[in-house]
């Protein structure tokens, strides 16, 4: 009765959500009565390790093979780890590398997979809630198994400060390089434009909610009324209608300005990651129930066609 | 050379929803073609255009009320689909990824793709994992959230940027034949044409069965049971300005000059 949770690095750190995936496993392994495990694969294992070792991990496991994630080891060596340590439940982050072998290994164990979890429990039987319809819906699922597999939502539960006394064990994986079929060639920074929206101070922040490019022009007159910088949610990038290196979220910048104007963006969870942190959040949105409202301080639940040029007007 | 992009329609709720049971109420839900999925379909067809002899074929799990979004990927170039449905699938309740995988990977081995291309995620459900399920369950290689893709046919090669969280790529060689998983941004899709439209309704849309496809009801049995939709309560304390447009744009001026914003 355990739980095994699998720690994620890139480029030498530790991401923040192989800790936060510990607080969650151990309230799992409390419910369950059982161990908590975590494992970490490639790069600096030592450290990696080290670092792993927080409050309420009874083992690391350190598996010292490659650098870099590359699936298709990750795939071989997670399979392995949980079939010699059995686990109730294991745990993987929700990432894009989460996603790039979760669904591979659980599908080799032959264990149901829930993914993108905000919540678990396991007192009578394991129960996740997940998000449905972008954030509008939470529900809750029973999973009818013995044993699960189960990614979590980064930033959802608390990271374990203290450190702990947990043992520190190398694992020996055997990987058969004849089934990796894939080669991480290296990375690429995305962006480089001339602006800097981390920079600014106020970010008038636009999504689908504008409908066309040629409606931007409201956006704008605002930014420019306001002495902002325009920021955008994805679609806007997707489109072409802002540049890459102004999108706001997961796979764009993470932003901390004084004021965040949300305009038009519904508060999709990759969007909030990358703006949550800002010091006053304002969401101008038709849509009563759009998950922006729930993270913002401020709020006009009204037409942005009719609000952004009122707004502009009183700065003229 | 072959390639097989799995579609869905999923729903988007309306501002205002009511939910009855487990599901939205019918009268707040409209159906649209999962914004990633057009994407994997643009990707398809972009491949097709480049390439002699590519046959591009859409697969989807789903009723026939399905059919009219399918059509959408056939105006936009895709040369025929399948469409597998029957009274066990509708029976099944929550179709998890591994279910959709295994149902998916039937029509795979059947159709025998030389690439399979898939939306990171659908809309609605958001699993994010039939398309690497699919590639394990048919022993392909795979990659997910692509959001480049340069193909090698000669080389057996895809030569992916795979985007990573905070604006980082990673560049990856993957070989085919393989299940990639299509981000949103790869490409821009096109509109369907009016010949397109006209052309789809001719196109063969075949439907399935599950013994159509080699299975049987006891293995689409789903080890996950939804018990409950609601929504969420909101933690939100945010302060609502209430008022018309002027009335609102006002008293957020006022705040935001209070915050030290001027122009
Ligand atoms: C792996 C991955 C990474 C991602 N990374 C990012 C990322 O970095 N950044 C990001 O933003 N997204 C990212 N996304 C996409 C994300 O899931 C959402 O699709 C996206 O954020 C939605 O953008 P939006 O809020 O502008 O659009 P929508 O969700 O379509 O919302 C539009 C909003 O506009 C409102 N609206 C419509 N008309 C009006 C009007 N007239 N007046 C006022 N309001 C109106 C609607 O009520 C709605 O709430 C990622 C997705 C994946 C799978």
């Amino acid at each position: 009765m355990s739980v095994l949770a699998i720690a994620e690095h890139r480029r030498g750190e530790l991401r923040p959500v192989s800790i936060e995936q510990l607080a969650a496993g151990r309230d799992l392994a409390d419910e369950l009565g059982g161990e908590l495990h975590t494992a970490v694969i490639g790069g600096d294992v030592e450290a990696f390790g080290a670092d792993l070792n927080r409050e309420g991990v009874d083992t690391v496991h350190t598996v010292d093979i490659g650098e870099e994630f590359n699936h298709d080891v990750y795939t071989q060596v997670v399979t392995q780890l949980a079939t010699e340590l059995d686990p109730t439940v294991l745990l993987m982050p929700n990432s894009v590398n989460g996603l790039d072998y979760a669904p591979a290994v659980a599908n080799r164990l032959d264990r149901p997979l829930v993914t993108d979890v905000v919540d678990i429990d396991a007192e009578d039987g394991l129960t996740a809630t997940r998000e449905l319809y972008g954030s509008k819906t939470e529900t809750t699922i029973d999973v009818h198994a013995e044993q699960a597999a189960v990614t979590i939502r980064p930033a959802e539960w608390p990271t374990i400060e203290t450190d702990g006394d947990a043992a520190i064990e190398a694992f020996d994986a055997t990987v058969d390089e004849s089934a990796v079929k894939s080669t991480v060639k290296g990375f690429e920074e995305v962006g480089g434009g001339d602006i800097d929206i981390t920079d600014a101070d106020v970010l008038v922040s636009v999504g689908r909610g504008i409908e066309e490019e040629e409606n931007l022009d409201i956006i704008h007159d605002l930014a420019e009324a306001l002495d902002a910088t325009v920021s955008g949610s994805r679609p806007l990038i997707d489109n072409g209608w802002l540049e890459k290196d102004r999108q706001v979220g997961q796979s764009g910048k993470v932003v901390t300005p004084d004021v965040y104007i949300a305009i038009g963006i519904s508060g999709a969870v990759q969007h909030v990651a990358g703006m949550k942190g800002s010091d006053t959040i304002v969401a101008i949105n038709t849509d009563p129930n759009a998950p922006i409202f729930d993270i913002a301080d401020y709020g006009i639940q009204d037409d942005l066609f009719e609000v952004v040029p009122a707004l502009t007007e009183q700065f003229q | 050379m072959k390639i097989l992009v799995t579609v869905k329609e999923v729903a988007a709720v309306d501002d205002e929803f009511e939910i009855d049971g487990l599901a939205i109420d019918d009268r707040y839900v409209t159906a649209d073609l999962n914004e990633w999925d057009e994407y994997a379909v643009e990707e398809a067809v972009q491949i097709k255009e480049a390439h002699d002899d590519v046959e591009v074929v859409t697969v989807t799990i789903g009723p026939s009320e399905t059919d009219e979004t399918i059509r959408q990927a056939l105006a936009k170039g895709a040369d025929r689909a399948i469409r597998v449905w029957d009274d066990a699938l509708e029976d099944a309740g929550l179709l998890d990824p591994e279910t959709k995988a295994e149902v998916l990977a039937a029509v795979a081995a059947e159709e025998d793709p030389d690439l399979v291309l898939t939306g990171v995620q659908s809309a609605d459900d958001g699993f994010g994992a039939t398309g690497v399920t699919l590639a394990d369950k048919l022993g392909m290689e795979w990659g997910a959230v692509v959001n480049d893709l340069d193909l090698d046919l000669e080389g057996g090669v895809a030569s992916v940027h795979r985007e990573l969280e905070g604006g980082v790529e990673e560049l990856t060689d993957i070989e085919i034949p393989a299940v990639l998983t299509i981000q949103t941004g790869i490409n821009d899709p096109r509109y369907a044409s009016l010949r397109g439209i006209r052309q789809a309704q001719s196109k063969e849309l075949a439907e399935y069965g599950l013994s159509d496809v080699g299975l049987d009801a006891s293995e689409i049995e789903s080890p996950l049971e939804q018990t409950s939709l609601y929504e969420p309560e909101t933690e939100g304390e945010a302060t609502v300005f209430e008022g018309s447009p002027e009335e609102t744009a006002a008293e957020l001026a006022e705040l935001l000059a209070e915050k030290g914003v001027t122009s």
